[in-house]
């Protein structure tokens, strides 16, 4: 498939109609997601009307937008409308939001059109996609391995061709893990740039809307698109965001890069191999680069599996059988809460509430939570030293490449330390981005990580575009 | 020793008021009690997936307005969630201040003069509200439960008193006192019968003289101020009973039942939830700056108690018990402002206050009132004698239900119209000539008689007459 800024183009100018380039991607999911399982609901009819209301601005000569046209696979925890919903759980099964999340809204304006909701794990809490109530996605490079996650199923909707754009949420690295597995580009902008209003919360502190691509201008135009303040988040940034599409050719000359061994080693070889010939690339576009540790990184992990399930622990409670969603009758309400969230949660979701349920607990909350929060002030502070020395850290986004279907689903610890790279950028509200380069000794994609300063997402995609130009080969299409 | 002289109480009030604002602490919607069920909802106070919640600047004003009416110090502040599942409860946490609160560290005086410490005053948003259906409404035998999420994110201000109450009265003092306070601000309609104005009661005794508290109940469900004097008399007489009879007071929340007057254990503080507070992610530091604090500070009119302070000064400096609770029921109800112009425009003070305390002040419960210059005028006829006091009355009354208008006017279609003093003479004269035994004994001394002679006059001029003018009339033919 073109890449989405020709697409927008040629429908903007009238050289192809919305209808077309829609009926295209419709089809080409109809033929291909039998064997992947990107999408949980594919919603023809809507992206017709929103196609013919694009085609209609054009034939009237009203601007369509900069995405007129571009179909775009929305994360299943972003609410839509009169669209199921799910999170990728039972609980949530058949439950149609009466609202658009804000990015929702965001895309029409700017003519894009929405054609399903994809897989995740369950309530985006896994690594794998395999934590979803309605079966895992398959990786389109190689349909015997994850395709990464949670966002798992945009991601392998963009990798797969079926659209050239996909939204992603990342609390840990849900959108660069998978983007790195996938082969494509995934990008988490700095928390509060893109507004959560409409995104089921996992862990609110940590959760941000962000972009898959297919290559590294696609993904700054899809920013440029949901980056703002909005009124409904209070957590949104009030300030104006740079446009980051204009200077995505300025090059690199100057720019200081540390490249991080606590985001590499650790790394299988094939991987961490990628990121040293990032790192000369940078070099030889005229970065100046150096090596950076920052030890602090090594304690995210388990501050981020404190915090995050302490959130999440909260934010769940309301999935109680009383409102929408799953009800399962019980003797009074407290045993009908009860038997609708044993029902309805999967294993990993129970896992994850008991644990941020007991560390706020009384008696655990200062040990716990409270400590953990000190390790994220710590992480905060470590990322400000490195930036007082250098622009922009590069290192892996995921240990590996992209790993057997069911090698991790009975080892959680090994699955969360999939996120290890990708944590600290949660935990200090810090852009990252995850851009393919190259392979590893299976042949499937490398992803290497790009970590920058909040609100420098501009920088993140000048960067990425000089390694996207020098990238070894071309990720090999699936 | 034994018997109730030999205890203590010791009380601390929990103070939930409701913002009289015109939309949610968290969202558009409308606050508005007495609607259908389930109109005033959305998104954010049905909790639905993916909402979020935005603070309502004019919420966070009416608080401020409550902390500096109160004395506190208002500070930077956070909000927090405070878990626990419960079907009115959209979200199954509430958001509320914890251990960052908005308001701390005031104080309130009672119009007796004593002090009682404010602890706090922090915000947070009520729940819905729960209807149990079948088997009495009981809601250990109920059959279903319906909900009712309008009352869903509406916002509260808990203020927590110090546990400086020491009897039944002072509590209801101070309950009456903050809700005129509360009113005064613009922060609450403070009517308990609606629930825009809850009261629970942390009650407790002890020896006199003791420095240390006993074990508390919290009781709950005191609905006026009639049950909140009632249900603390009530407690403080059954823990004295427990402890005298060798027993233990468990710390508990207590349901008052006002039928049958008394308190039923609800459930057990030991066993209660852990709430697992923290910081609620969705929303950011609330932090005042000065300049809002100090506009909030300046725009404050003036509390109940400087308005009892200018009322007494109206009276000359001084009121008698009588007009002391004329003052109160005035300030209550807030026609102070009309009393007072009607004495800036002349009337007595004494005269005007208990018009206001009583006539007008049966009538504004419905709403009724009337200007100050027709007030002022209508107790000049009174003063003046142009018209007697049922006459007065009588004309407020219509004054009332017009919104205000002439006095005289008034008077004047109600056939009120002052007598001349000539027709009045020859009416009086008629009087003696018809009852000569009478006027015989009345010209002997016995003063007794002028009631019959203006009963007869006011029968004779259909009541137009006035009284005080027919006394001196016949006090003149008397010589
Ligand atoms: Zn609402």
């Amino acid at each position: 498939m073109t890449d989405a800024r020709a697409l927008a183009a040629a429908v903007r100018a009238g050289e192809r109609t919305a209808r077309e380039v829609t009926e295209e991607a419709l089809d080409a999911i109809a033929a291909g997601d039998g064997a992947l399982h990107a999408f949980l609901l594919v919603t023809p009819d809507d992206a017709r009307a929103q196609a013919d209301l694009v085609d209609a601005a054009v034939t009237q000569g009203r601007d369509p937008g900069p995405l007129a046209g571009v179909p775009i696979a929305l994360k299943d925890n972003l609410c839509t409308r009169g669209i199921p919903t799910t999170c990728g759980s039972k609980i949530l099964e058949g439950w149609r939001p009466p609202y658009d999340a804000t990015v929702v809204g965001l895309l029409r304006d700017a003519g894009a059109i929405t054609v399903g909701k994809t897989n995740m794990d369950e309530f985006a809490m896994g690594s794998s996609t395999e934590n979803s109530a309605y079966g895992p996605t398959l990786n389109p490079h190689d349909t015997g391995k994850v395709p990464g996650g949670s966002s798992g199923g945009s991601a392998a909707s963009v990798a797969a061709g079926f659209t050239p754009l996909g939204l992603g949420s990342d609390t840990g690295g849900s959108i660069r893990q998978p983007a790195a597995l996938c082969g494509v580009v995934g990008m988490k902008p700095t928390y509060g740039r893109v507004s959560r209003y409409g995104l089921v919360a996992f862990a609110s502190s940590l959760d941000q809307i962000g972009p898959f691509a297919t290559n590294v201008a696609d993904a700054a135009l899809l920013f440029d698109v949901l980056a703002g303040h909005d009124g409904r988040d209070s957590t949104s940034l009030s300030s104006k965001p740079e446009l980051t599409v204009p200077g995505l050719e300025d090059g690199i000359d100057g720019i200081r890069v540390g490249v991080c061994r606590n985001l590499i080693d650790g790394c299988a070889p094939d991987v961490v191999a990628r990121v040293q010939e990032a790192a000369e690339t940078l070099a030889a576009a005229g970065a100046t680069v150096e090596e950076i540790r920052v030890p602090e990184f090594a304690y995210g992990l388990s501050a981020y599996y404190l915090i995050a399930p302490a959130e999440a622990s909260s934010n769940l409670a309301r999935y109680d059988g009383v409102r929408y969603g799953l009800r399962v009758d019980g003797d009074d309400a407290a045993a009908m809460n009860t038997a609708t969230r044993t029902a309805g949660f999967g294993a990993e979701v129970k896992r994850r509430i008991m644990l941020g349920t007991y560390a706020l607990s009384a008696g655990y909350y200062d040990a716990y939570y409270v400590q953990a929060q000190r390790v994220r002030t710590l992480v905060m502070q470590a990322f400000d030293r490195a930036y007082g020395s250098i622009d922009v850290l590069l290192g892996a986004t995921a240990p590996t490449t992209a790993f057997d279907l069911g090698a991790k689903v009975d080892d959680p610890m090994a699955m969360y330390m999939n996120d290890i790279c990708t944590i600290p950028s949660n935990l200090a509200g810090h852009p990252a981005l995850s851009i393919p380069f190259g392979t590893g000794v299976d042949g499937l994609p490398v992803g290497v990580q790009l970590l920058a300063p909040a609100l420098e997402e501009a920088l993140l995609f000048r960067v990425a575009r000089v390694l996207e130009a020098a990238a070894p080969e071309g990720v090999r299409s699936p | 020793m034994s018997g109730e002289a030999a205890w203590e109480m010791v009380i601390g009030l929990e103070v939930h008021c409701e913002l009289a604002t015109a939309t949610k602490l968290f969202c558009g919607c409308r606050n508005a009690f007495g609607d259908e069920p389930n109109v005033n909802v959305c998104p954010v106070c049905l909790g639905l997936p993916g909402s979020l919640p935005v603070l309502n600047a004019f919420a966070v004003e009416l608080a401020m307005r409550i902390g500096t009416a109160l004395h506190c110090e208002i500070r930077p502040s956070t909000f927090a969630r405070k878990n626990y599942f419960y079907p009115d409860q959209a979200k199954d946490y509430q958001i509320s201040q914890y251990d960052q609160p908005i308001n701390t560290g005031g104080w309130l005086e009672l119009p007796d003069g004593s002090r009682v410490g404010v602890t706090r005053a922090h915000m947070e948003e009520d729940t819905g509200k729960l209807t149990h259906v079948g088997a009495g409404g009981r809601i250990n035998s109920a059959h279903h439960a319906l909900v009712d999420y309008n009352r869903s994110g509406v916002p509260l201000v808990e203020i927590v008193s110090e546990p400086d109450i020491r009897s039944a009265g002072q509590a209801k003092a101070y309950a009456a006192e903050l809700r005129g306070i509360l009113v005064a601000t613009g922060a609450s309609d403070g009517r308990m019968e609606e629930g825009s104005m809850r009261v629970d009661a942390n009650v407790s005794v002890r020896s006199f003289g003791t420095d240390s508290f006993g074990t508390r109940c919290e009781i709950k469900n005191l609905n006026s101020l009639r049950s909140l004097g009632r249900g603390i008399d009530y407690e403080a007489a059954r823990q004295i009973a427990l402890i005298e009879s060798g027993e233990r007071v468990v710390l508990e929340t207590r349901h008052w039942d006002e039928s049958a007057g008394r308190t039923e254990s609800m459930r057990s503080k030991e066993e209660a939830n852990d709430y697992r507070y923290f910081p609620e992610p969705d929303l950011v530091p609330l932090v005042p700056d000065a300049a809002w604090r100090e506009r909030v500070r300046a725009g404050l009119g003036p509390m109940p108690a400087d308005r009892r302070s200018a009322l007494v000064a109206a009276l000359g400096g001084s009121a008698s018990e009588a007009e002391a609770d004329q003052i109160r029921a005035v300030v209550d109800l807030g026609l102070d402002e009309l009393v007072r112009a009607a004495v800036d425009g002349g009337a007595p003070a004494p005269l005007a206050l208990a018009r206001a305390a009583n006539e007008v002040a049966a009538q504004s419960d419905a709403g009724l009132v009337l200007t100050p210059e027709s007030f002022a005028a209508l107790l000049a006829l009174e003063s003046g004698g142009q018209l007697s006091a049922t006459q007065s009355k009588a004309v407020l009354g219509l004054l009332l239900e017009r919104g205000g208008g002439d006095p005289s006017a008034v008077a004047e279609e109600l056939g009120y119209e002052a007598l001349g003093a000539d027709f009045l003479a020859g009416v009086v004269a008629e009087v003696i000539a018809a009852n000569p035994d009478e006027w015989a004994r009345y010209v002997a001394g016995d003063d007794k008689l002028t009631g019959l002679f203006t009963k007869e006059v006011m029968q004779a001029t259909a009541g137009k007459a006035n009284g005080k003018e027919v006394a001196a009339e016949l006090r003149r033919l008397r010589g």
